[in-house]
């Protein structure tokens, strides 16, 4: 049976801001999915976010949704979660949003370890202001601020999660759409702070400057860069190379989540009164 | 037994015309027809459902009994 | 029964004001000279159950409490010269989507890093300019420990009737003395709740101005559902780019402020009645002023002292109503010369201001504006 997205998306907003062939719809149509595997109820969920294409997702959803400023979705969300634990918070954004005006506020999330879950999606670029490299910019492709290649080396976003000290990092592709919902559903399932990076295609501003012919060949890319890391153990070095593991890249368990801790802090406080 | 089929709903007023779910199809049902996905094979859809869940723009629907 | 009384600083007065208005969200970032408030709340938030954080940066703290207020909780930051630069952007944007906060910023010597131990009064306009476009403000300058306890309680429930940040701007001279403070009984002064919408859920709007200029704020998690963005927004809280809409949006923001000056203005008048020579003063300076007023009292020249208590809105009409009155202004301050523009603007040229201007540090004496008083001719 066809899945009824009307169940979260707001009435009367589609067609959506993004340019034909952006994944970033297919990612929202997961993370729906994944809401609805676990029922999660809109009135206690925040979907947050902070400025660039991705970052209008929340507009669609029919939750508490808060668009923040550039970059800041992290600290918005880390106040609605401190103030209201039992809300589901659900951080959404691009590359550029989250990994350069927002890496001090991501990597501070991971390392609190608060319980939400933050969705990358990792188009490589700056879209909404028209194709300005961004940390995620792979060394030598085409943007318009790089127009002699980008001399930058870009970010691994699930290494920058992990070595921060989030307990959940997931990755998939805008391609392995059936793939998205699940590792959401497992990053929200979480008790920590979960990352799920989605490796997404611009082809407006990425795409047409790094001699992608279309949509097909840039959702070709995805499928033949993408290794589920079960099927990576049985490959060489060798075989890796350029390749980008995907599936859930790591899982902590133990490390005790921020809220929880802070709910410590007040029983401390509230006995020595 | 008959093999009982799908019906694909493309919605034209959300579709962007961006060629996904025609190129990754494959049982090769569908085609663009102008700017349009549109159905060309509904005979061969094995309601993989992948068309669906790639569509970024929430314009088509394979429904199934 | 005796009220209870302590020997506070300014900066412990305000956490403890706070605490009185219902503060049960802080977040901020260590600087000096502003630290104390963040030391306090960090010990007494927890025992109420409430939340301190100490977050990453300036900008982090400013979105947590603004995160926060969105949840109903009531919040506060606070922070210092470079600091408050750091927090502009998103002051912006809690005035935009009108989400109600206090920002505490105690003034240090600038710019950039400035003189980081040293008293100045030279944020006063970064209070109002600060951040880009047209927006509201409500600026506090209190003069006193006593002053700063009691403001703080003002600054929150301005902030929850006009559902927009206010802030309360000690200099560093109040911010770190010690003196006593008596505490309120509780009730004693009135807290003003957040206006809760009494639509259902369904037919609830975020921006919605059938209920006049200042529309009910739902919490998130209370069974209400709603956008808020940074961008120019309609009444359901949805970005919009109609011309009209956003003009009147604009508009209304900044009216529900300056429609209310005579709510929210407040300053004290001392020997204003026969004054010839008036001090405008505000903060610790007013301290000097008042002295020098006194001593210039028994030396026979009618002077007097106004003092700003609310620097912005500024007491434009008061200032005008005087200015026909008297000979001239004097006006003391540690900064170049930011409260005097204010002041010729509302004198229209109808008495001369006379500036006593600091920036090295040190406060300026009762001696130095006595010496301006006798220049007022």
């Amino acid at each position: 049976m066809a899945f009824d997205y009307d169940k979260y998306l707001r009435p009367g907003k589609l067609p959506h801001i993004w340019c034909p062939g952006c994944g970033h719809g297919i990612v929202m149509k997961g993370l729906i999915r994944a809401m609805d595997t676990l029922n999660l109820k809109k009135e206690e969920t925040a979907v947050v976010s902070g400025i660039g294409c991705a970052s209008r997702l929340p507009g669609y959803i029919d939750c508490c949704t808060l668009h923040t400023a550039h970059g800041r979705a992290a600290a918005f969300a880390t106040g609605v979660k401190m103030a209201k634990p039992e809300m589901n918070v659900i951080l959404v954004g691009g590359d550029g949003d989250g990994t350069a005006i927002g890496g001090n506020h991501f990597i501070h999330a991971c390392r609190r370890n608060i319980n939400m879950t933050y969705i990358i999606m990792n188009n490589y670029i700056y879209g909404m202001t028209g194709g300005q490299f961004s940390p995620c910019t792979p060394t030598g492709a085409k943007a318009s601020t790089t127009p002699y290649g980008n001399p930058d080396p870009g970010f691994d976003i699930a290494k920058l999660a992990i070595g921060a000290g989030a307990t959940f990092v997931a990755r998939g592709t805008a391609f392995h759409a059936n793939q998205i919902d699940k590792l959401i559903a497992e990053a929200i399932q979480h008790k920590g702070f979960s990352v799920v990076e989605i490796l997404d295609d611009c082809p407006t501003t990425y795409g047409r400057r790094n001699k992608y012919k279309s949509v097909i060949e840039m959702m070709n890319r995805l499928k033949d860069v993408a290794v589920p890391v079960k099927a990576a153990e049985k490959m060489t070095a060798e075989q890796l190379q350029g390749k980008v593991l995907t599936g859930v890249l790591y899982k902590d368990e133990t490390k005790p989540e921020y809220t929880a801790e802070y709910a410590k802090v007040i029983e401390r406080a509230t006995a020595a009164k | 037994m008959e093999k009982k089929l799908p019906k694909i709903e493309i919605i034209e007023k959300y579709c962007k015309g961006c060629h996904i779910c025609v190129e990754f199809c494959p049982k090769d049902v569908l085609e663009m027809k102008g700017f349009y996905a549109s159905v060309k094979n509904l005979e061969a859809c094995i309601k993989c459902m992948q068309c669906e869940l790639r569509c970024p723009d929430f314009a088509i629907k394979v429904i199934t009994e | 029964m005796s009220k209870k009384v302590a020997f506070l600083q300014g900066n412990e007065a305000a956490a403890h004001g706070a605490l009185y208005a219902g503060c049960n969200f802080f977040a901020g970032y260590p600087i000096t000279p502003s630290t104390e408030v963040s030391e306090v709340l960090s010990g007494e938030l927890p025992k109420i159950g409430g939340k301190f954080m100490q977050m990453e940066d300036e900008i982090a703290a400013m979105a947590a409490i603004l995160g926060a207020s969105l949840t109903g909780a009531k919040v506060l930051t606070s922070t210092s010269g470079p600091g408050l630069s750091l927090k502009q952007e998103l002051i912006g944007y809690g005035c935009i989507a009108e989400i109600p906060c206090v920002v505490y910023n105690v003034m240090r010597g600038g710019p950039s890093t400035g003189m980081p131990t040293g008293p100045s009064q030279s944020d006063v306009m970064c209070a109002k300019w600060g951040t880009h476009g047209d927006h509201p403000a409500i600026c506090l300058v209190p003069a006193s420990v006593q002053e700063t306890y009691e403001e703080i309680i003002r600054a929150f429930n301005l902030s929850e009737k006009y559902r927009t940040p206010v802030m309360v701007m000690p200099d560093e001279i109040v911010a770190h003395m010690r003196e006593r403070v008596v505490f309120p009984e509780q009730g004693e002064i009135e807290v003003v709740p957040r206006k809760s919408p009494t639509v259902p859920p369904e037919q609830y709007k975020p921006y919605d101005t059938s209920f006049g200029d200042v529309p009910p704020l739902a919490a998130f998690g209370s069974g209400y559902k709603f956008h808020v963005t940074g961008l120019n927004k309609a009444a359901d809280g949805f970005p919009t780019t109609k011309a009209s809409l956003v003009q009147a949006e604009e508009e209304r923001q900044v009216r529900k402020v300056d429609a209310n000056v005579d709510d929210i203005v407040t300053f004290e008048e001392y020997m204003l009645d026969d004054a010839e020579v008036v001090v405008v003063a505000y903060g610790s300076t007013s301290r000097s002023a008042r002295y020098a007023v006194n001593v210039a009292r028994e030396q026979g020249i009618k002077a007097g002292m106004f003092r700003i208590k609310t620097f912005w809105p500024f007491p434009d009409k008061q200032i005008k109503a005087l200015a026909g009155k008297v000979k001239g202004f004097v006006i003391p301050e540690m900064n170049l010369g930011m409260c005097s523009l204010e002041l010729e603007r509302c004198a229209q040229g109808k008495a001369p201001v006379l500036g006593i201007f600091r920036v090295d540090g040190e406060p300026i004496n009762p001696d130095q504006i006595l010496d301006k008083i006798k220049e007022v001719k």
